[in-house]
């Protein structure tokens, strides 16, 4: 009466087992793969000489949440993240500790917001010069801390507020 | 309609009229711009901000009197900046461009409130980068204080990590070709608004 091979009884049960072994895989996978970060846009405000400081802005975004929480460059000593916001008509720069980026939304550093404040410049910025940045970045969900680093190029001083067109 | 509404509507209509004689009233000192001409705040005749006493960029020591013919325009800001100040002075650059020839006759005016930091050199290549015309003025500690005082104008030094940041009034003030204050412009205004005030000032005696 069976006129099937026995191989075809055994057939499915491979088939989950190795369903299940790749569906494993592929979890342990998205468990431990980064958030995949998108910068675009960047650019820094250049400076004259002698001048100590200047912003970087950019645009970010990331297909999981995650956060924003420091930056480095190799023109500064010290780089920070900064909020701008005006209170009455006073101008007021704070250093914050972060910045949340929730996956569909693009979150933006730009003049009158957000900015990496480039602190003790070693040199001056001139305009076309490009900066490497390296920014820092924790998983929201897993704390897990990883780096992006993106060449954002100069926009020379009283050239404008917005990235060079290149 | 309830004779209680038609009340309304008259009230309404008694105070609308009312408006209409006041700015009416306005108009007739012929000497004076109408209420509600400038996009700027209209602060003709506050006692405030009459004059300064600063030391330029090139070293020369400036009053209102020496810019009498244009009209000035007065930032209180700081070279380390990264944001607003040079916002603002993009902003000036595209003024003096909307403003066509008349841009001649507008003279940039920036007073540092971080004088430590900003020396003439450095207020100097600043102001260039921008437009050459534009003047940086600055003096020691407490004439900085005295004269941001005589403006009304806020500054407080704050630490940021290993380094200071200046909260400060981010106001541009206007004053006609005869040295008086008459706009404080906003900074979330416009070139557009910036060059239409600074052209009503110009048509002024």
């Amino acid at each position: 009466m069976p006129t099937y091979p026995p191989t075809h009884s055994i057939q499915p049960e491979t088939l989950t087992m190795k369903k299940l072994t790749l569906s494993l895989i592929l979890l342990a996978t998205a468990v431990v793969a980064q958030a995949q970060i998108t910068i675009t846009d960047a650019w820094v405000r250049g400076t004259v000489p002698m001048q100590q400081a200047s912003g970087a802005f950019m645009q970010l975004s990331a297909d999981k949440d995650t956060r924003l929480v420091a930056a480095k460059s190799p023109v500064a000593n010290v780089v920070e993240i900064h909020e701008m916001l005006m209170d009455n008509n006073i101008m007021k720069m704070r250093q914050i500790p972060g910045l949340d980026i929730v996956p569909g939304r693009v979150l933006e550093l730009k003049p009158g917001g957000y900015h990496v404040m480039l602190i003790e410049l070693k040199q001056q910025l001139k305009g076309g010069d490009v900066v490497p940045i390296t920014l820092v970045f924790e998983d929201t969900a897993t704390k897990k801390q990883f780096t992006q680093e993106v060449q954002a190029p100069v926009t020379a001083l009283g050239a404008g507020n917005m990235p060079m067109k290149r | 309609m309830t004779f209680t509404n038609r009340n309304r509507v008259q009230v309404l209509a008694g105070t609308a009229l009312a408006l209409l004689v006041a700015l009416a009233g306005g108009c007739s000192r012929s000497d004076e711009p109408v209420v509600g001409q400038f996009k700027g705040l209209d602060i003709t005749g506050v006692p405030y901000g009459k004059d300064f006493k600063l030391t330029d960029h090139n070293n020369q020591e400036r009053t209102l009197a020496d810019f009498k013919g244009k009209v000035v325009m007065l930032y209180f800001g700081f070279v380390q900046c990264p944001d607003v100040c040079p916002t603002a002075l993009t902003r000036a650059v595209e003024t003096k461009q909307l403003l066509g020839a008349d841009g001649e006759r507008l003279q940039v005016i920036f007073v540092t409130v971080d004088p430590e930091r900003d020396t003439a050199p450095i207020l100097k290549a600043y102001m260039d980068a921008f437009d050459p015309s534009f003047l940086a003025l600055s003096t020691d500690a407490q004439h900085t204080r005295e004269t941001a005082d005589s403006f009304k104008a806020y500054y407080k030094k704050v630490p940021t990590g290993s380094s200071y940041t200046m909260d400060h009034s981010a106001l541009s003030y206007l004053f006609d070709p005869s040295g008086n204050l008459r706009v404080a412009m906003r900074h979330e205004q416009t070139a557009k608004d910036y060059a239409h005030d600074i052209a009503l000032l110009l048509k002024t005696p």
